[in-house]
């Protein structure tokens, strides 16, 4: 069983799906600024429950900065308005463009602090797990948990790769032309041998009866309370009914 | 009962066969050692000995084939293998699952895929772990483990399956001296525990100290076959590159210096 040290952490992975998922869609439904913002203030208190805050604040600026400083420059010079506040050569700044650029940059950090939320708190494995304990098979939960939880090893990989290299004199320092030129020599061997451990991983794998078929019995689950089956469905349902109601040009 | 019986086989996409002719019976509790130079055709071997080849890899046995316990082995599902045969590779990184969060589930993993109810995985992965001595390891991250800490976790994840034969293809190769020493011990309690094995090394001594028999490769074909202590004196071994153990070594070398081993080394 996965570490779990606050009661968020402890949540069944699913619940903390849906909040993240509902967190997500509902900033974009909801747009303006209350809604984003009430499911940012919401996330971070949540966060701030989990003991990752600050955590959670960092990486979240980190991840959506440089889509918000696209979406700021796109939206506030080449949006059309009436209210023109400065000029930059044959681009004007308008109060209209401003206006969308900020709801844009409120549902971003919305969405990112739910979805960065969600990642902080659940192992991929208990929430794959789960999910198997629910009915999904157990070579797609196996995918789904192999694939997130070869990252690290494909960034230990890369580092090792990139060190090696570098003893041997590659530069992958200095300007941006050099670094992509540094790059170069470090991804063939990266991909190359990540597809090597993947054969060697899927024959480790047949050994140990990973292609018979049928259902599995899992060693342990994380609890799922009658409270939180009742909160997924009043949040499903507050996620629909704001769908509807802007649909329907209600918000 | 594990036999191979004039089995000839190629990879996918060559014509050339890389094994030939290969007679092989690994009798129950018994431990044949394979030596060869690099390219023999010892880990093709292996992997023909437990049904990966040509079952999963493709390929195809282009003579003779694979029985266990009497029943040929062809065309059968490969999870009907797992609880017959069990391989272990070089590189444990790579025989890890990458999914479980602790030694204990990564042993369990495998009885869990064969369908086994909770007490009975959880007794099974108890057993495997006490079996090699590393039951202090089962919080450990799999992934955070020294080479030979994890080697022992594969190995411990095959003996959950309970097989009665196992197939390691150089168990050691990738492993410090301190990891080779922990391998080696465990294999020596696997073997008083009566698992049949077929051990394909480079480090002969690690054949000496434990098998009953050995055969050595040459270009896929048996160029050896007899017991451990004759094949490895055999200093016709150096010639298809196969280092011969220490303790022949040493005491080729007193015999060359007009000394006699058994005075010298007793």
């Amino acid at each position: 069983m996965p570490v779990t040290p606050s009661p968020y952490h402890r949540l069944n992975p699913l619940t903390k799906a849906v909040i993240a998922t509902v967190g997500s869609i509902g900033a974009f439904v909801l747009g303006g600024y209350v809604g984003p913002i009430a499911i940012m203030v919401i996330m971070l208190l949540l966060a701030w429950r989990a003991g990752v805050l600050a955590r959670l604040a960092r990486v979240s600026l980190l991840l959506t900065l440089p889509i918000a400083i696209s979406v700021v420059l796109v939206s506030v010079f080449t949006r059309a308005g009436t209210t023109v506040l400065f000029q930059i050569g044959p681009f004007d700044a308008t109060a209209e463009g401003v206006d969308f650029a900020l709801q844009t940059l409120v549902r971003l950090f919305a969405i990112s602090l739910s979805i960065g939320l969600f990642i902080m708190t659940t192992e991929p494995r208990a929430f794959v797990f789960d999910l198997e304990r629910r009915g999904v098979p157990p070579r797609a939960a196996f995918i789904a948990v192999a694939t997130i939880e070869a990252v690290p090893t494909l960034v230990e990989r890369a580092t090792m790769i990139s060190e090696s290299q570098r003893a041997r004199g590659l530069d992958t320092e200095g300007s941006f032309l050099t670094r992509v030129r540094g790059l170069l020599p470090i991804v063939g061997p990266v991909i190359i041998g990540s597809l090597t451990d993947v054969e060697e991983r899927s024959l480790a794998l047949e050994s140990r009866a990973f292609s018979r078929p049928g259902r599995r019995h899992l060693l342990w689950a994380m609890p799922d309370e009658g409270w939180e089956r009742v909160l997924r469905w009043v949040l499903f349902v507050l996620l629909v009914g704001a769908a509807v109601a802007r649909l329907t040009g209600r918000i | 009962m594990l036999v191979l019986s004039g089995v000839s086989y190629r990879y996918a996409g060559y014509a050339r066969p890389v094994l030939h002719d290969i007679d092989l019976r690994l009798a129950d509790g018994e431990i044949v050692g394979v030596v060869g130079a690099n390219e023999s055709g010892k880990s093709t071997l292996c992997l023909v000995a437990s049904g990966l080849a040509p079952g999963s890899i493709g390929g195809a046995l282009t003579g003779g084939g694979l029985s266990i316990d009497g029943e040929a082995m062809a065309d059968k599902p490969l999870h009907e293998f797992s609880t017959r045969v069990g391989i272990g590779f070089q590189n444990p990184a790579t025989q890890l699952s990458g999914v479980t969060g602790s030694v204990f589930e990564e042993v369990a993993l495998g009885p869990m895929n064969l369908g086994l109810t909770q007490p009975e995985t959880v007794e099974r992965t108890k057993a495997a772990l006490a079996t090699l001595g590393i039951d202090e390891l089962w919080d450990r991250e799999p992934r955070r483990l020294s080479g030979g800490q994890g080697q022992l976790v594969v190995i411990a994840s095959l003996l959950a399956m309970r097989p009665p034969h196992l197939v390691l293809d150089e168990p050691t190769a990738q492993l410090d001296p301190e990891g080779t020493r922990l391998v080696g011990e465990a294999l020596r309690k696997l073997a008083a525990s009566g698992t049949a094995m077929l051990i394909a090394e480079h480090k002969t001594d690690l054949l000496d100290d434990l098998c009953h028999r050995v055969i050595a490769l040459d270009d896929g074909r048996i160029a050896f076959d007899g017991p451990a202590g004759t094949v490895l004196e055999d200093e016709r071994l150096v010639a298809l590159g196969v280092d011969l153990p220490s303790r022949v070594r040493v005491a080729s070398a007193l015999v060359s210096r007009g000394l006699d081993p058994a005075a010298v080394l007793a």
